[in-house]
């Protein structure tokens, strides 16, 4: 029998890793958060908790609560990660409906593997894709003139002006967003919709409720964690995001929480505050991911038991 | 015929709508990524009008992939951090995972949750982490290739450890258990029965790593010190709004067909000596 210390050794290495570039890198936002800077703006972190200077983070809990510009980009994160989980819900559960229920065989194989594909492709390409296709003379913004969707924006409020798809519009925002989101739910929801047992459903029918009711009170309840898992899935990434506001809007009235902490932080303008906001979109996120930390290992149990 | 008929008479009628909106969505998904991938063939400056089938912009003398600097700079550097990254994450990885698998008691289940965070932290979370951590804590090593290499590596360790531990679940213990009644010491147990086993799962994770990090932006850029240390993703990220030419499109293309070839290649592996089915082999190479 292998000693229970060689375990141990094997594992070392990378419990030393994570250690030092995953738990000691998030120490350091918090000691620069609660730290200080100098002259230069830069920051001075403070190791020692107990010489841990709580005022930029006051600053920021102060902007939030008289309704400053960080509560606004805040809630303007919240509402565009909703309305895109929303959209992305009303697409992504029809597609993973009928793939895990209805596409059998080859086609079932293909359907999967179309499914799989934007996983496979940059995120970055994908944007890249839009922003040709949706630039003043591109072939979407073409196609949406012609079809008159540009004018029901237009007469919507949604879009400011013809052809200024990428200038500046809150709704090619949560396009973009679905667009880049969409098959992180698709999958989760279609494991769990796959592995609905049919003879559930079955039973219904045979119990007299039509396809509707039955969908309602058998097979949505049962996809529920399937639809969890999805939307926490797609919400963390989103709720992170900076690339794709910039890429596709690229004005301020846009910035999510994650473009105002690039430009504290990466730009460079001031890390502290960053830093501060950093922890606080880490405190929100939380809640998610221990959600998702605890589901997936109840569904380790389940595997390792069956 | 029949079939159109009967869905004119019932558009509403079983799975059919299903069938529509799913094969709408496969085309909304893919197409635009097939038009940006044509335009990297346009034989002209612009990435909106078609002009004509070329392949300059891959091979040109001026401006193209293959001669304009910037962009070999940036080809090459996103190869050598994806090599790097694979080199250290892959055996790191493969230990981990055993090592987690096996070690039962106190401080097991704080390494199990700390290794799967990663997977779950937003990347602008991690990037300024490590940002701060190379600042702060070794500004010694400073920005560049190796904060780099290390920030990846932190990010795609636990994926391998994710497949090499599924790999490990379900092979069991009876190999070992075998090997050790017959008298193999530990250290063979491990490297003639455990590891050979393993192999599917240890190329197809290093596979998965590769692609992760050809295409990973946010830690890459965020790590990033001066133009010699540009990916391609972040050149994509720079240029998408402002490119002068198709040949942003043509960068795009090739890294598309690296990430594509690297990424079959695991499916195809990890199917052929793992077995399973599609489904299951696609979830557990899902990046």
């Amino acid at each position: 029998m292998t000693s229970r210390w060689t375990w141990r050794f094997l594992a070392l290495p990378g419990v030393v890793w994570l250690s030092l570039f995953f738990i000691v890198a998030f120490y350091a936002v918090i000691a620069v958060a609660f730290g200080n800077q100098d002259s230069f703006s830069q920051p001075v972190p403070f190791w020692n908790p107990l010489d841990w200077n709580v005022g930029y983070v006051l600053d920021v809990l102060r902007d939030i609560w008289h309704g400053g510009q960080y509560l606004t980009v805040f809630l303007r994160t919240f509402a565009f990660v909703a309305i895109a989980m929303a959209v992305s819900l009303a697409i992504g559960y029809p597609v993973a409906y009928f793939a895990a229920r209805h596409a059998h065989g080859k086609w079932g194989g293909i359907v999967l593997l179309a499914l799989v594909l934007p996983f496979w492709i940059n995120y970055l390409m994908r944007m890249l894709a839009w922003i040709n296709l949706l630039s003043p003379d591109g072939w979407a913004t073409r196609l949406l003139h012609s079809i008159g969707i540009e004018r029901l924006f237009i007469s919507l409020g949604l879009l400011s002006s013809r052809g200024g798809w990428l200038d500046g519009q809150e709704s090619t925002v949560i396009f973009a967003l679905v667009y880049g989101y969409v098959p992180f739910l698709i999958l989760p929801l279609y494991a769990s919709l796959d592995r609905i047992d049919q003879r559930h459903i079955e039973a219904a029918r045979d119990l007299g409720a039509s396809p509707f009711s039955g969908f309602l009170r058998v097979t949505l309840p049962l996809s529920r964690p399937g639809i969890l898992a999805g939307a926490v899935l797609t919400a963390l990434p989103m709720f992170g995001d900076y690339y794709t506001p910039d890429l596709v809007c690229a004005a301020p009235k846009c910035n999510m929480i994650g473009n105002q902490i690039d430009q504290l932080t990466r730009q460079g303008s001031e890390k502290v505050t960053g830093a501060v906001l950093t922890i606080a979109l880490a405190v929100v996120l939380l809640v998610l991911m221990i959600y998702y930390l605890r589901a997936t290992r109840r569904a380790g149990k389940e595997a390792a038991e069956a | 015929m029949a079939g159109v008929l009967g869905w004119l008479r019932n558009p509403w009628g079983k799975p059919r709508w299903l069938g529509v909106v799913t094969l709408l969505y496969i085309a909304w998904s893919i197409l635009p990524v097939g038009i940006a991938v044509l335009f990297a063939f346009n034989n002209g400056r612009s990435r909106t009008t078609w002009q004509g089938f070329s392949t300059r912009w891959f091979t040109g003398a001026v401006g193209s992939v293959f001669h304009d600097p910037a962009l070999q700079s940036a080809f090459k550097h996103t190869l050598f951090l994806g090599v790097l990254c694979v080199a250290v994450a892959t055996p790191l990885g493969v230990a981990l995972a055993l090592g987690l698998q096996r070690w039962r008691g106190p401080g097991s289940g704080v390494v199990n949750t700390m290794m799967l965070l990663p997977l779950v932290t937003p990347e602008i979370v991690m990037g300024v982490a490590l940002l701060l951590l190379f600042l702060k804590i070794f500004p010694g090593l400073g920005l560049g290739t190796t904060a780099q290499a290390i920030g990846q590596v932190t990010f795609t360790l636990s994926y391998v450890v994710v497949i090499v531990r599924g790999r490990l679940v379900s092979i069991g213990r009876e190999y070992e258990e075998a090997a050790a009644d017959l008298g193999a010491p530990p250290h063979d147990q491990l490297l003639r029965v455990l590891l050979p086993l393993l192999a599917p799962a240890i190329i197809a994770s290093a596979a998965v790593v590769f692609a992760l990090s050809i295409d990973d932006f946010v830690v890459t850029q965020y790590l990033s010190s001066d133009a010699s240390t540009t990916t391609v993703p972040m050149l994509l990220y720079a240029s998408a709004r402002g490119a002068p030419t198709p040949a942003l499109n043509a960068i795009a293309t090739v890294m598309l067909v690296v990430t594509l070839l690297t990424l079959s290649f695991a499916f195809f592996v990890y199917r052929k000596f793992a077995g399973g089915s599609d489904a299951a082999v696609a979830a557990a190479l899902e990046v």
